[in-house]
């Protein structure tokens, strides 16, 4: 707290009114500082806390669309079905697994392609333009993509190029996998891991590229290994990055609902929060029960959110 | 930068010396070419299935779907003309197009000035106001679509694109104004103080000294805020139908159940990415800071 | 650090605000887009969802050069896949939101639709619109389109039954016959004997989870081995021995003998199985033989027709006709008719059989189909079979017990389409290897039971 009640003084850059007015005066500047953020503050609560304010209401309410005829107010009836739900248990599972295994496998990544592409080689604009290209493609297509092109078990391309590795040795019987019906969570952390890396990747070439170059020259002249180099130099440095990544990453990933739902429909023990919640809602228009899994997704997330923007803070550090 | 924040103490020693950026490789380090082929097959292993869409989407639909895959087949444009053959095509770009443009400018208009009250002229505990903005990002859109679904219905915003406007600008704006924030924190105060003292206008002061600094900020985070617009699919699919429909909703109308359609998927995937790839690829530095929200200048 | 104190500090702003935000209420009533028109476009113009089906493509494709050239009225088609549609239409008409004028439903919706009066009726039109002669509708369509008050809520488009579908080609040359009436002992003995695993398989079966997808041919398993989803008391029957065994039959006949990826294949996934020369049976809608018989296949020709394969009933097969509904909340409902009533009539399938060709029509609803000596010529190899199988359906006893709602495939309640898609994704994954069927069919008992108490 101390930081932002110190910092704005010093950084003021008014005039200093006659001592009578202060007290007055400083009111009106305080409201003078605050008022362009005004309309981005009221624009987002009322965009994103007035619908939660709603969805609280609404999960105390029985009520199926289905059977419009039978709506009441419920008592805690949603929650406790919440609770008794080996559905969203699961599913609360799936997200957690998704949202480590494609944030931590895409860093792991990302951070060895960006110490690569950090090396001078020919064409590296190039290479980095390749790897971007995951990132852009729009993720509902990319799911199309993987689940239609990709891993396809009749004509996808992985099992066509099995099948044409196999025919050079002149087998006839490749091995042919049904990825998404015999991996499908891993056909699914497959496709965001590839659409995710490039994003990793991205960030932590920034974080390599603005080392301060005298320390880690030094470091060599003292006849550090390269090894130790990055141990103790580089990794430090890049701490923030990648607690940036992980951060954004964990953001999208967990509210991930493109992939799911395109790849497997949730099928397969792959339904995540966002799509079991979907479900919910659209197939089964059990509003106060969709709802009632909101606000209990809502609450989690505040919970796990408080470790990630404790994360987030070391961004600040550096630049306030 | 202002060396008062009390935090500094610890990274000032990091940022004592001006940032040498790293580029220069010196002797140290000297090219290897086999990392150039490491990284070289890397990035073609990523861009593979992209490109293995583009092609997909240029062979006949008998050719796309074949076990070993034919890569010389004839190419076509046919998966392309069935997809602008749909008369809900252009309507669904044009669709993405405006929500993606206007949200952005909307966030624009929105956290510039709110990013100045965060940053030049701070309110008191603006770090708390900057950390609120960012949890919101947290919440799980899915949790807010039943609301707004009813608030769509009961007002007659169901299928209106400016409730997609408002609801992209909402999501896009946490991150907006983080991004605003440390680029404007970049304009020297100093040199605002002196075009005070000159006795310089807001507007005049504005243009001559934050403007040089801002405007790079300002175009990553409108590359960013189109690229997440144009994306977007759950709220979307939820709350557009016949009238408003974007693209990546009428991508999902695509798997038909008529034979095959490899190709056309294909050709329709590329379609819809081809904007957001051309903008991201024209801009990579943008992006890069944009991405690291404004971290990494 | 100080940083290190703010992060929970901010959380505690963001819970406070979202948990009791109700102080803020107040201050969002504008929020949101500015639209205080409606959504409606030009009265000469409505809008339809269906699904996309084959039959359906066919559609969008002579709307526009014919019934919009005809009378001026525009047709906004939104078409998506069968799970995606039914949730959207279920969506759209619960709320009356009235974004679709016209929408794809079928004999499942129609019961509990008319109820909740989501449609509106259409006997009137009906009856005003001589040209487009109710009575020529097939009957066991006709009656799942009714509702409980002697209103017809929908029109069917096409119905559709099931049967076996073979390729006779391989069979001859395997040495092997179809018996006239099989019985899916002799189905699987036949997949076992013709299945070659690096090549044609034995039989493809629905894997797809949803109600309409792995239910729809799985139930009719179900019905001939004498199991149900709910006794006339509403007592749930899913883990019963019956429905175990046929659940059981299925889910071994399809990792024995179907098709890969079977977990995952639905219509779609088989229809091309079939045509590609992929499987050697396919069990599905009668409906697909238009495709297979179609101009190009490469299987036309070589394809033979069996009814439903059976266990204890004498018919198996399903029915079902996908039908257009017109929502209560339309303002456009006159414009509406005028499309149904060129869609299912006699001239839009005389249309397709002029302009696509006749094995395409949306057949399966008309008995002047069946007369007609153009459709005949070309669809005779299945035209039999199909309403043969239409008219042995019977939705109000289709098994071995009295049941509590009608219906062959599905159980017409609302509850019934969430209630067997979840069930269905845990058999999806037993086709996957995963679980047994025994487990996915005790966790599916007891979401049955709950729904079925609120009957009691």
């Amino acid at each position: 707290m101390s930081v932002s009640e110190t910092t704005p003084q010093q950084r003021t850059v008014l005039a200093e009114p006659p001592p009578q007015q202060q007290r007055a005066a400083s009111r009106k500047a305080g409201w003078v500082r605050r008022a362009p953020l005004v309309p981005a503050l009221v624009f987002i609560v009322v965009m994103t806390q007035l619908p939660f304010a709603t969805t609280i209401v609404i999960s105390f309410i029985s009520w199926n669309a289905l059977r419009p005829d039978e709506r009441g107010f419920a008592g805690f009836s949603n929650y406790a079905q919440v609770f008794t739900d080996a559905n969203l248990r699961s599913s609360v599972v799936t997200t957690i697994v998704l949202t480590v295994v494609v944030v931590g496998v895409s860093l792991v990544l990302g951070l060895l392609i960006a110490l690569l592409l950090d090396r001078q080689f020919f064409g590296r604009g190039a290479v980095r333009t390749l790897m971007i290209a995951p990132f852009l493609v729009v993720p509902v297509a990319a799911a199309l993509l993987w689940k239609h092109a990709i891993l396809n078990p009749s004509y996808g391309l992985v099992n066509g190029v099995l099948t044409w590795v196999w025919g050079l040795f002149g087998s006839s019987s490749p091995p042919q996998v049904a990825w998404l019906t015999q991996y499908p969570l891993i056909s699914i952390e497959l496709a965001l891991i590839w659409q995710w890396t490039p994003f990793m990747m991205l960030i932590l070439l920034a974080g390599l590229q603005s080392r301060p170059a005298d320390a880690f020259e030094a470091a060599k002249m003292d006849g550090a290994s390269p090894f130790q180099a990055f141990r103790y130099i580089t990794l430090p440095h890049l701490r923030r990055y990648i607690d940036l990544g992980a951060t954004l990453g964990a953001i999208f990933i967990v509210q991930n609902f493109d992939a799911v739902f395109t790849m497997t429909s949730g099928a397969l023990g792959t339904a995540n929060l966002p799509y079991t919640i979907y479900q919910t809602f659209f197939v089964r228009q059990d509003y106060g029960l969709a709802a009632a899994q909101g606000v209990i997704v809502v609450i989690g997330t505040i919970v796990v959110a408080t470790f990630a923007l404790r994360s987030a803070s070391s961004l600040l550090k550096e630049d306030s | 930068m202002a060396a008062t924040a009390p935090s500094t103490t610890a990274a000032a020693a990091d940022a004592a010396p001006p940032r040498q950026t790293y580029r220069k490789h010196s002797k140290l380090n000297r090219p290897n070419p086999l990392w150039g082929v490491a990284a070289w097959a890397v990035g073609l292993l990523f861009a593979t299935p992209a490109l293995w869409m583009v092609l997909t989407s240029l062979h006949r639909e008998v050719d796309a779907a074949t076990n070993p895959p034919s890569l010389l087949a004839p190419l076509t444009l046919d998966g392309y003309r069935s997809f602008f053959g749909s008369s809900n095509a252009w309507p669904a770009l044009i669709n993405s197009a405006t929500a993606s443009v206007v949200s952005t400018l909307l966030v624009l208009a929105l956290s510039i000035p709110a990013a100045y009250a965060l940053s030049i002229r701070p309110v008191k505990r603006w770090s708390d106001v900057l950390f609120f903005l960012l949890s919101t990002r947290f919440l799980p859109i899915v949790a807010a679509v039943l609301p707004l679904y009813l608030f769509a219905v009961t007002t007659g915003a169901l299928d209106q694109i400016g409730l997609l406007i408002a609801l992209y600008t909402a999501m896009n704006l946490p991150i907006a104004v983080w991004m605003m924030r440390s680029f404007l924190a970049e304009v020297p105060v100093e040199m605002l103080e002196a075009a005070q003292l000159d006795g310089a206008g807001l507007i005049r002061t504005l243009r001559s000294v934050v403007a040089p600094v801002a405007m790079p900020g300002i175009a990553a985070t409108a590359l960013i805020c189109f690229i997440f617009s144009w994306q977007e699919l759950l709220l979307a699919r939820s709350l557009t139908g016949v009238v408003a429909g974007t693209a990546p909703v009428f991508l999902t109308s695509f798997v038909t159940s008529q034979g095959l359609f490899l190709a056309q998927v294909c050709a329709a995937a590329t379609v819809v990415s081809l904007p957001v790839l051309i903008a991201g690829f024209a801009a990579q530095d943008k992006l890069v800071q944009g991405l690291s929200l404004g971290a990494v200048k | 650090m100080t940083a290190r104190r703010r992060a929970p500090l901010a959380l505690a702003a963001l819970s406070t605000v979202a948990l009791a935000s109700t102080a803020c209420g107040g201050a969002g009533g504008g929020g949101g887009g500015g639209g205080g028109g409606s959504t409606d476009g030009t009265a000469d113009s409505i809008s339809v969802i269906m699904v996309n089906n084959p039959q359906m493509e066919d559609l969008q494709q002579l709307t526009a050069e014919h019934f919009t050239e005809e009378t001026g009225i525009e047709v906004q088609f939104t078409v998506q896949p069968e799970n995606d549609v039914r949730a959207l239409i279920a969506q759209d008409f619960s709320q009356q939101a009235a974004q679709y004028d016209v929408a794809t439903i079928s004999n499942y919706e129609v019961p509990f639709f008319s109820e909740n009066s989501w449609l509106a009726p259409l006997s009137d039109y009906a009856e005003q619109d001589a040209d487009f002669a109710q009575d020529d509708i097939l009957e066991p369509i006709s009656a799942g389109l009714t509702g409980s008050d002697g209103e017809i809520y929908a029109e069917p488009f096409y119905g559709e039954s099931s049967f076996l579908m073979y390729r006779t080609d391989l069979f001859e040359q395997a040495g092997l016959t179809m018996p006239e009436q099989p019985t899916w002992q002799e189905v699987a003995d036949l997949a076992a004997q013709i299945d070659d695993p690096n090549g044609t398989r034995g039989i493809c079966l629905r894997g797809l989870p949803g109600w309409g997808q792995v239910f729809a041919p799985l139930t009719t398993v179900v019905n001939t081995f004498g199991g149900t989803w709910f006794d006339a008391d509403w007592n749930a029957q899913v883990n019963s021995p019956e429905f175990v065994e046929a659940t059981q039959f299925y889910v071994d006949l399809v990792q024995q003998h179907g098709e890969a990826g079977a977990a995952q294949a639905g219509f779609t996934e088989c229809l091309n199985a079939m045509t590609q020369g992929g499987t050697a049976m396919w069990y599905d809608a009668t409906s697909a033989a238009g495709s297979l018989e179609a101009e190009g296949s490469p299987v036309a020709g070589s394809i033979g027709y069996a009814p439903a394969p059976v266990v204890e009933t004498e018919s198996a097969g399903w029915i079902y006709s996908w039908a257009w509904g017109i929502q209560a909340a339309s303002e456009k409902q006159d414009a509406a008719w005028e499309f149904i009533s060129w869609a299912s009539s006699q001239e839009y399938e005389e249309l397709v059989g002029a302009e696509i060709g006749w094995s395409s029509v949306p057949a399966g609803k008309r008995a002047s189909t069946y007369e007609n000596e153009e459709y005949l010529e070309v669809a005779g190899a299945f035209a039999e079979a199909t309403e043969a199988a239409i008219s042995s359906a019977n939705p109000n006893d289709p098994g071995v017990q009295p049941r509590p709602a009608p219906g062959i495939q599905f159980v017409a309640i609302p509850e019934f389409a969430d209630l067997a898609t979840t069930i269905s994704q845990d058999i999806s994954s037993n086709i996957a290897g995963q679980g047994t069927v025994q487990e996915s069919l005790d966790r599916g008992q007891e979401a049955a039971q709950a729904v079925a108490d609120n009957y009691k």
